[in-house]
Formats: C-alpha cells, sequence, structure tokens
C-alpha cells in the first residue's frame, strides 16, 4: 500500500468513529424522547416566560418572552464577567508587582494572599463572600451613609444616579479631549524622532481631559445633579431606599469573590512574566541612560507582556464560565435564568443546555479572539 | 424406546424454551420499571434536599416523611420490604429530569401537579398526597399581618424552578404591587438569605414555610401569613408509558388513604382479617385478588398497612407529631371534613 493512503486511512476510520457515536447518541435521544412523549424544538423561545427577575439591564417581565429571558442572563453574565475582568486585572497586577517587592512587609503579603485566596475553592468564597458578609451587614434602617450618599445594607448597595442635562455637550467635549490628546502624542514622537526633545504629553493629556468637559459644564450648559436614596418604610422593621441606583449584594458577593479568586492566579502570571525577563536587559537599559520609569515602561514590560497575554486569557476564560456558580447565591445569570428557571418552567432539557453551552462557548471564543488579537499586536515583529 | 424418549426430551425442552417465553413476555408486558425493580432489590425514590415532614434525613442517614412512606409504601408491596429504597435528593431544578432519565422511578418530593407538567415533560402525576397553598412568612417584628399590608419594593426569597415563582408574580401583579424576586437552587439558600435579613418575605408551599419554620436560628420570630395564594396539590409522580407502575404507585398512596378511612392500622393489620366488612378484607389481602391485575400477589396492600402505616399514621408520624402541622386542614379526610378522597380498591 502506498504511504499516502496509510496515513489517510487511520484518520478516515477515526471520522467514521466521532461521526457514528454522534449519530448513535442523537438517535437515542430522538428514541428516548418519542418513547416519554416529549416533543423537541426551539418554538417556546417566543412564548410567554411568565416569571420574574431580580435584576436586569434590559426592560424585562414575565409578560416578555423566554428569549428575551435568555437575553437577561446573557447580560448580566457579561456583567458579572467584565467587571470581575477588570477589577481582576487590576488587583492581579498590583499583587503581582508586590511579590517582586524588595520590601519585605509588602511583598510577603502578596505571598500571603495568593496562597490564600488560590487554595480555597472557589463556590466556598462565594457563599462566604454571600452568607457571611451578608450577615455582617446592617439593615437599611441601620446603615451609615458612606460619604452621605453611598448606603451599603444588607438589601444591597444603594447609589446616588445621576441626573444629566445636556449629556451630549459634555460627551463631545470628552471626545475632543480624546482626539485632542491622540494628535499631541503623534506629534511628540515626531518632535522626538526628529529634534530628541521630549513633551510633557501625560501633564497636557491629564490638563485636557478636565479642562475640556469642565468647560462644557461653565459654557456648554451641562448641568449634573445626583438623585439620592432615601429610606423608606414598608412595615414596622422592613426598609428600603428608594430613589438612586440599587447594585444587589448577589452582584456584589459574586463579583468581589470572582475577582479576588481570579487575581491570585493573574498576579502570578504577572510575576512570571516580569521575572522573565532577563536581569540583562534592564542593566543595559540603565547603562544607556534610561531612568527606572522609562526601563519598566520602554524594555521590561513590552518583553513581559509577551509572557503574560496567553496565560492571563485562560484566567480570563476561566472567569467568565466560573461566573455561573452564581446560581447558588441568587444572581439572576445565564444558568439561573434560562438554564434553571426557564428549563424548569418548560422542560425543554436538551434545547435550553446546548444553547447554554454554545453560549458560552462563544463568549469564551470571542475573548480568546480578542486577547490573540492583542497578543499579536505585541509580539516580537520579525523583519 | 430411545427414539421416543429422545423426542420425548425434545418435545419437553420446547414446551419449557414455549413456557419460560411466555412468561418473560408476560412479565415484560407487566411492566419494565417493575422488572428492573424486583431485579435490582430496591425502589429508585427522588426526595427533596430536607424538608422536615415531607423528606428529611436524620443525622445517621435515615430518610423519614410523608413523601418517603409513599416510597416506602411501593416497596412494601413490589419487594416486600419498606426499607428496600435508594433515596436520591434532588433540587427543584435537577427532578424531573431525574425522572425523565431514568434515575429515577418515583419522584415523591412535594411536587405541584399542574397541566402542563402533567402534559407537556414526559411525566404523569399519580395522586395527591398533600392539598397545600403558597403562603408568605414574615418576621412577627415587622408587624405585618395579612398580605394586604404589602408595599411597593417588597422583597421575596423564594426557590427557582418552582411553581411559587409564577404564583409569585401572579400575586404581586394582580394587587400591583412592585417586589424584587430573589429565587435560589436550593431550599437551604433560601432559609438562610431571608434569616439574615436579605428578604422582607419568604415564599413557598405553606406546609414548607412551616416547615422550614423549624429550621430558623429563632423560630418564633416569624409568622405565616393566613392567605393562601394558590392551589398547590402535591403528589408523587412517575414517568409517562408505564402504565402498571403507574397504578402501582397510585394504588400504594390510594391503599394507605383507604386504610385509616377503614379504620385500618399497622397494629391492627392483621387481625382485620377476620372482619365483616369486604371493603376491609379485600384491603388486607384476605378476599378478592387485587394484586393479579399489577402482577403482584394478594398481600400487597397488607404489607403497606403493617410496614408504613396508613395515611393517618403517616401524617401523625410525621408531620403532626413534629409541630409542623398539628392541624390537618383540607388534608383529613372526606368524611372528616377534609377532602382526602380516593377511589375505592376493588
Amino acid at each position: 500500500m502506498d504511504l499516502k493512503l496509510q496515513k489517510i486511512i487511520p484518520q478516515l476510520i477515526t471520522v467514521l468513529v466521532v461521526v457514528l457515536v454522534f449519530g448513535f447518541f442523537t438517535y437515542n435521544a430522538q428514541i428516548n424522547m418519542e418513547n416519554r412523549g416529549i416533543d423537541f424544538g426551539y418554538g417556546f423561545l417566543s412564548q410567554e416566560s411568565s416569571f420574574d427577575v431580580q435584576f436586569s439591564l434590559i426592560e424585562y417581565d414575565g409578560s416578555h418572552s423566554y428569549f428575551r429571558a435568555y437575553l437577561v442572563g446573557l447580560l448580566n453574565t457579561i456583567l458579572v464577567s467584565v467587571i470581575g475582568i477588570i477589577f481582576a486585572t487590576v488587583l492581579g497586577v498590583i499583587v503581582g508587582v508586590a511579590r517582586l517587592s524588595p520590601n519585605y512587609l509588602i511583598n510577603q503579603f502578596a505571598a500571603f494572599y495568593v496562597e490564600f485566596f488560590r487554595n480555597i475553592p472557589l463556590l466556598l468564597q462565594i457563599f462566604f463572600w454571600y452568607f457571611a458578609a451578608l450577615r455582617a451587614l446592617p439593615l437599611p434602617q441601620d446603615a451609615d451613609a458612606i460619604l452621605g450618599v453611598f448606603y451599603l445594607t444588607i438589601k444591597g448597595l444603594y447609589v446616588p444616579a445621576f441626573i444629566w442635562e445636556n449629556l451630549n455637550v459634555f460627551l463631545y467635549s470628552l471626545i475632543a479631549a480624546i482626539v485632542a490628546i491622540v494628535v499631541i502624542r503623534i506629534h511628540a514622537r515626531k518632535v522626538q524622532e526628529t529634534q530628541g526633545k521630549q513633551l510633557p504629553v501625560f501633564w497636557i493629556a491629564i490638563g485636557l481631559i478636565f479642562i475640556l468637559p469642565l468647560l462644557s459644564f461653565l459654557i456648554g450648559g451641562v448641568s449634573l445633579s445626583f438623585e439620592i436614596p432615601k429610606l423608606k418604610q414598608l412595615a414596622t422593621t422592613s426598609f428600603i431606599y428608594e430613589g438612586g441606583l440599587s447594585l444587589p449584594p448577589e452582584l456584589i458577593a459574586l463579583t468581589l469573590s470572582l475577582a479576588l479568586y481570579t487575581a491570585t492566579f493573574i498576579a502570578e502570571c504577572v510575576r512570571a512574566g516580569i521575572q522573565g525577563v532577563g536581569k540583562g536587559q534592564k542593566e543595559a537599559a540603565a547603562s544607556i541612560g534610561l531612568n527606572p520609569n522609562q526601563v519598566l515602561k520602554l524594555v521590561v514590560m513590552p518583553q513581559a507582556l509577551r509572557i503574560i497575554i496567553p496565560p492571563t486569557t485562560n484566567q480570563y476564560l476561566n472567569l467568565t464560565k466560573n461566573s455561573s456558580l452564581a446560581a447558588a447565591i441568587a444572581y439572576p445569570d445565564l444558568v439561573l435564568v434560562f438554564a434553571g428557571t426557564a428549563l424548569m418552567q418548560t422542560g425543554k432539557a436538551i434545547e435550553i443546555v446546548s444553547i447554554t453551552m454554545l453560549t458560552y462557548l462563544s463568549l469564551s471564543i470571542s475573548i480568546s479572539i480578542l486577547m490573540n488579537w492583542y497578543n499579536k499586536k505585541i509580539a516580537i515583529k520579525e523583519k | 424406546m430411545f427414539k421416543y424418549l429422545k423426542q420425548l426430551t425434545s418435545l419437553v425442552a420446547m414446551v419449557a424454551v414455549l413456557f419460560t417465553f411466555t412468561t418473560e413476555t408476560m412479565a415484560a408486558k407487566k411492566s419494565k420499571t417493575l422488572k428492573n425493580t424486583q431485579k435490582k432489590g430496591f425502589v429508585r425514590c427522588g426526595v427533596s434536599q430536607g424538608l422536615p415532614g415531607f423528606s428529611n434525613a436524620d443525622a445517621a442517614g435515615n430518610w423519614t416523611g410523608i413523601d418517603v412512606d409513599v416510597c416506602r409504601a411501593v416497596a412494601a408491596a413490589v419487594l416486600g420490604d419498606a426499607n428496600k429504597v435508594k433515596f436520591t435528593p434532588l433540587s427543584a431544578k435537577e427532578r424531573f429530569t431525574a425522572l425523565t432519565s431514568g434515575e429515577i422511578d418515583i419522584l415523591s418530593r412535594n411536587t405541584t401537579w399542574t397541566l402542563s407538567r402533567d402534559a407537556d415533560i414526559g411525566l404523569t402525576f399519580v395522586g395527591v398526597n398533600f392539598y397545600d397553598g403558597q403562603g408568605f412568612m414574615v418576621r412577627k417584628s415587622s408587624g405585618i399581618t395579612s398580605t394586604s399590608q404589602f408595599k411597593d419594593g417588597i422583597s421575596a426569597c423564594t426557590n427557582i424552578g418552582t411553581t411559587t415563582e409564577l404564583n409569585m408574580r401572579d400575586f404581586f401583579n394582580s394587587k400591583g404591587i412592585s417586589y424584587e424576586p430573589v429565587a435560589f437552587e436550593k431550599a437551604d439558600e433560601v432559609v438562610a438569605a431571608y434569616d439574615a435579613g436579605r428578604c422582607d418575605t419568604y415564599t413557598t408551599d405553606k406546609s414548607g414555610l412551616a416547615a422550614q419554620r423549624t429550621k430558623m436560628s429563632n423560630p418564633d420570630d416569624h409568622i405565616v401569613l393566613p392567605e393562601t395564594v394558590s392551589k398547590e396539590p402535591l403528589g408523587p409522580v412517575v414517568r409517562q408509558g408505564d402504565s402498571v407502575w403507574e397504578d402501582i404507585v397510585r394504588w400504594s398512596l390510594n391503599a394507605m388513604i383507604e386504610a385509616e378511612e377503614y379504620g385500618i392500622t399497622s397494629a391492627n393489620a392483621d387481625s382485620m382479617k377476620t372482619s365483616d366488612n369486604p371493603a376491609v378484607k379485600r384491603l388486607v389481602g384476605a378476599e378478592g385478588e387485587l394484586g393479579a391485575a399489577f402482577g403482584l400477589d394478594n398481600e400487597w396492600s397488607l404489607r403497606i398497612i403493617k410496614q408504613v402505616g396508613n395515611y393517618g399514621e403517616s401524617y401523625k408520624r410525621n408531620i403532626a407529631d413534629t409541630g409542623i402541622l398539628p392541624d390537618r386542614g383540607p388534608n383529613e379526610l372526606w368524611t372528616k371534613g377534609g377532602i382526602l378522597y380516593v377511589p375505592p380498591a376493588r
């Protein structure tokens, strides 16, 4: 037999086996569902859901469809993932750098934090932050105002709502400031390349981003007022805050535990990245007269990032997938709303679980693609 | 001579083969679930993750409750021993999948009988072992004594995947009150969150409220409001498509209720064999051939009564004596002012 055929045959057999196994399961599921009088179909998505959800980013109540309930769950999952990723990254970078600090107290504290939080199961941490912290928080009527306007209570965090007038003028001024900064940066680079002079771009940028919006308040007719939460009595010992925005404690507990947990792994990625840059690189950079800030910004970080980004992408994916533990503490994410309540009310297990799986898959792949694009951008460009 | 002998043996063998074949198909005709249960030697029963009075495990892992007793009754009828039950604790979310996928054969987990569940998702409800209705629990200190005192913004803790979630919406909508639903996957977490003060009210079936109240850090601080906002007939469920098994479970429950009606208890069941009442004699297996229809012997119901007791005994043992709901309310026999009424076993 010729070599080409020999190579192809095992692969053909593998494909055949996979197709057969998949076909067998599909066929089996079909027969079993038929026997039990369960019909298959996605038509239920347009039916009225008739259940309410605690917290939603879009307008939703029980008179909307199951599809809208799905969107509510999906958006809540994305919300908790995005906030979690931002906090985990900031905390992770700080702790990662702190672990390399020459200060004994700081690096030991950072090491303790990493070892402690990454070695306790996430579900336990979620329960801890929800139930232990919940019991420690005051009831609405006993809460003291933080900075006069925030109230952190057992029923959630109440913050003032922004009430804007001429919001668009304010946004235009903000955009103008950003455009101006970009133009100045490009100009500054040109000046540095041609004349070797450095312009104080950072300070100019800070100035612009404050001054332009400030002008919009003074002469653009923009005004901002706050709606401050007010205590409202429901019954003798039962109170809530009205007005302003309220963040449910479930969201806070979930974001907190996800961020604290994932930050430990990101911290290790950051530490590995920085330590992965050769000592000689820093010494060489210092020897050509760069100050420590410039060494970090121009020499160490660009190389460290290449080591940091790929494993950190994994952590972002983990965080997104771990957010499905929300169901344990009543945060209405995709799993709780769609693969929980909607599944129960319709009984469409195969349909709903398949949609949920596909959704998580798409979310993860989107994050991967985004991070791979960024990774390629900072990778060494071979010339 | 030998020739005949040879023919005779082959004939015997053929008859034997034919006979085993026919008994096989008879048993298969009877019920696949019954056959599997008898082969395994235990009844696979889905229960709650811990609801005192209905299905609750003690520290040693012994399950008790009126839902548990339904499974024990089936085990007594089918296998002759009420203890031959394997209990699988299930959340509200998992319960129907566990049943339709064949992980369990009876779901006896305070499950409300509704049209869509019965017709839609491959399940069959076999009866009602507890008539219930949804209610609300609040803290005594709140001063609320009626649902009419509920105000906009009230937060309500409950379970996901239950009829409660739907009824709650119907109730608050009809009253025009805006509310915050906080829905957990497990009952224990609902109780913990409500107990901590996360919610103003906790809503589920009234029996559930009464049972969960016993788990609170201070039960006397909470009251169940008098209003009942829905009908919740709770009962055991089986998979669609095995009518013999369905009948066995249905009549195991019915036998317990009818035994109470005729005053047959676990203590006097044997002596009732000589009763003058033919209905009583049928229930204790001294008359008629009732078991044959399910492919069981004639003492199936006697074993249920002797090993598990009648419905009244089960209620008293699990719900009244534990202080959950001493008053039987609608769950009293029809002859005593309740609505428990089962078709006659004859």
